[in-house]
């Protein structure tokens, strides 16, 4: 298991490792390795690309997600962030004529292999969405639901408070966990999301624009959330917003809507993907640089 | 918005001002005629609409007031007016209508989900079934009785003339209200709700049961009290099934032979020569209105109370 050999081998490389590095190496431009780039690795992404009905969203994507750390992608609307992140946890397998092609190993394990169970995927891989969407029950039965679908009856009043704990919402809401999540304000709804999903508990959370219906006071408390929560987790977030992702993030990849020669179709491509401090200090493509600095939009 | 549009709208609004200015001071305008008219005729269409039901309901008052009483819920039909009730006729459209309850639900509510959850629309065949639900809402209630005596009484089931027969051809007849107030309340569970439950590691069949149908179940009541009002009263089919007989006896369960209920009896009442009968018949309608307007109250009820706003 590539998982395995990433934790021992810091010094002799396997020969997996090394054909996985010289493949890597081909496509000079699209990926920069990490310069202390022997953590362990939760998405090796190579060459993925995903199309609907044929047609592109995003093509040929290699990044390398890493354990513990806020990844974020930014870019333009239509780039493709949301439709990278989505195929993450096979969320696009329920989007008909929805294809991906080209490597996208979890913990070294293909994800769209033969004996994959999307559902057991999403178990491990959790995800918040950009609206907060809670169920129309109450918040103990919101946070309660993932634990009681994985068969667990007992001590779930404790697995609901760990999980409320987690999320900062416990204080707020511990009084009131029968009344029903839908009196919650967005941000609260918000944070219950996150409560929910980190109850069943799961590796990886993603999350898609988490903060971009919400008001700034919210966005910040979940944004210091994220910083608390990759202790435990690795967390991959599509961010519009450039200042969350230079705040909370600690790589962010870059991409960019790429145009055919006729202009008729449109699709994402990575850009550029580094340490978050070097994309908005010091990016090494012209592109990442306007997009960053607000010249391109 | 460009300023040229903003100007040009600012432009519009002052015309019109001016326009309604000059108004105020001369006759009605042609328009506001016309206005008013197609006002009278919007109330008028309305009034005829309840004049209908109220010349019903005062014409069956008038009539069955003296009759009204708690004998009509306490005695069974008989041949002297005076003796005779709706006992049998009440429970007899119980046990029907229990039994069209009890097979529509599950019925109505597995075909909407197929339909709504499960059945890709590109396909041409999902689509027939689509058109042919709305059609078959359509269809008078005298072909299902007739349907209902060629496969169900007698012919494949050959069950007989009786309860059971009955509930069974009724469920037919309002399956497709049932199916489409089911889709519409399943149609109405916002994608999110069922996202992020698949998010949560629940499979399809989990996410259905319990965040689907859950948050459905007020609309999907709302119409099968709806529809099951439609079925109570029916008369026309179950005259073919054999809820037509004279009975005296109340009935007992599914299979009991030779029943009747609410609109057969008042209709056979109504058949009758004596004028007594027609007095209890008026009594027996306001029986059933009195039922109707409970259900579709409960109805209304019921989806004021439990319905969920997004």
């Amino acid at each position: 298991m590539a998982q395995d050999e990433s934790r021992a081998g810091t010094g002799r490389e396997t020969r997996e490792a090394a054909a996985e590095r010289a493949a890597i190496a081909v496509r000079p431009g699209e990926f920069r390795q990490h310069a202390g780039g022997r953590r362990e690795k939760v998405f090796e992404l190579k060459g993925v690309g995903v199309s609907y009905s044929g047609a592109a969203a995003v093509k040929d994507i290699s990044l390398d997600v890493h354990r513990n750390d806020v990844t974020a992608l930014i870019g333009p609307s239509g780039c493709g962030k949301s439709t990278l992140l989505r195929c993450l946890n096979r969320m696009n397998d329920l989007i008909p004529g929805a294809a991906v092609e080209g490597h996208l190993l979890y913990h070294g394990e293909d994800l769209y292999g033969p004996n994959v169970d999307p559902v057991q995927v999403r178990k491990l891989i959790g995800m918040v969405f950009q609206k907060p969407n809670p169920f129309p029950k109450s918040i103990y039965d919101n946070v309660a639901f993932g634990p009681r679908i994985l068969g667990r009856k007992e001590n779930l009043d404790e697995a609901v408070e760990e999980a409320l704990k987690g999320a900062a919402l416990w204080e707020e809401v511990k009084d009131r966990l029968d009344s029903n999540a839908f009196g919650l304000s967005g941000g609260q709804q918000q944070r219950l999301c996150i409560a929910r999903c980190i109850a069943v508990q799961p590796d990886t959370i993603l999350m898609d624009e988490p903060c971009s219906a919400l008001d700034p006071i919210s966005t910040g408390k979940i944004e210091d959330l994220m910083i608390e929560l990759k202790q435990q987790f690795s967390i991959v977030i599509v961010t519009h917003n450039m200042q969350q992702a230079a705040r909370v993030s600690d790589r962010t990849a870059f991409l960019m809507v790429e145009l055919d020669a006729d202009e008729d179709n449109r699709w994402g491509r990575l850009v550029e993907y580094d340490e978050t401090e070097k994309i908005f200090t010091n990016p090494s493509d012209k592109r990442t640089e306007d997009y960053v600095s607000g010249k391109v939009g | 918005m460009s300023d040229a549009i903003r100007s040009e709208r600012t432009r519009l609004a002052a015309a019109g001002a001016r326009a309604v200015a000059a108004d105020l001071s001369g006759q009605p305008s042609r328009d506001v005629a016309k206005g008013n008219a197609f006002l009278a005729m919007l109330l008028l269409a309305m009034s005829i609409a309840l004049l209908g039901l109220a010349l019903l309901l005062i014409d069956a008052v008038a009539d069955g007031a003296g009759r009204f009483g708690i004998s009509l819920f306490t005695e069974k039909a008989s041949s002297l007016p005076a003796n005779a009730g709706f006992q049998d006729a009440i429970l007899g459209t119980l046990w029907v209508i229990g039994g069209v309850i009890l097979f529509c639900v599950p019925i109505g509510v597995g075909a909407a989900l197929y339909l709504e959850e499960y059945a890709a629309k590109e396909r041409w065949w999902n689509r027939l079934v689509e058109v042919n639900v709305q059609n078959l809402a359509a269809v008078p209630s005298i072909v299902y009785g007739i349907l209902g005596l060629a496969f169900i009484v007698r012919g494949p089931l050959n069950l007989g003339f009786i309860v059971l027969a009955a509930s069974l051809t009724l469920t037919l007849l309002v399956l497709p209200t049932v199916i489409i107030a089911a889709r519409e309340a399943v149609r109405a569970v916002p994608d999110s709700i069922r996202q992020g439950s698949l998010a949560l590691g629940a499979t399809r069949w989990q996410t259905i049961r319990r965040q689907v149908l859950p948050a459905a179940i007020p609309g999907v009541m709302t119409g099968v009290i709806l529809a099951v009002s439609r079925a109570i009263g029916e008369s026309a089919p179950l005259l073919l099934l054999g809820a037509a007989t004279f009975v005296t006896a109340n009935p007992t369960s599914p299979f009991t032979e030779g029943y009747t209920t609410l609109p057969v009896q008042i209709y056979n009442f109504f058949a009758r020569a004596q004028d007594d009968y027609i007095q209890l018949a008026a009594a027996g309608i306001i029986v059933m209105l009195i039922v109707l307007l409970a259900m579709n109250s409960f109805a209304i009820w019921l989806r004021n109370r439990y319905e969920q706003r997004w």
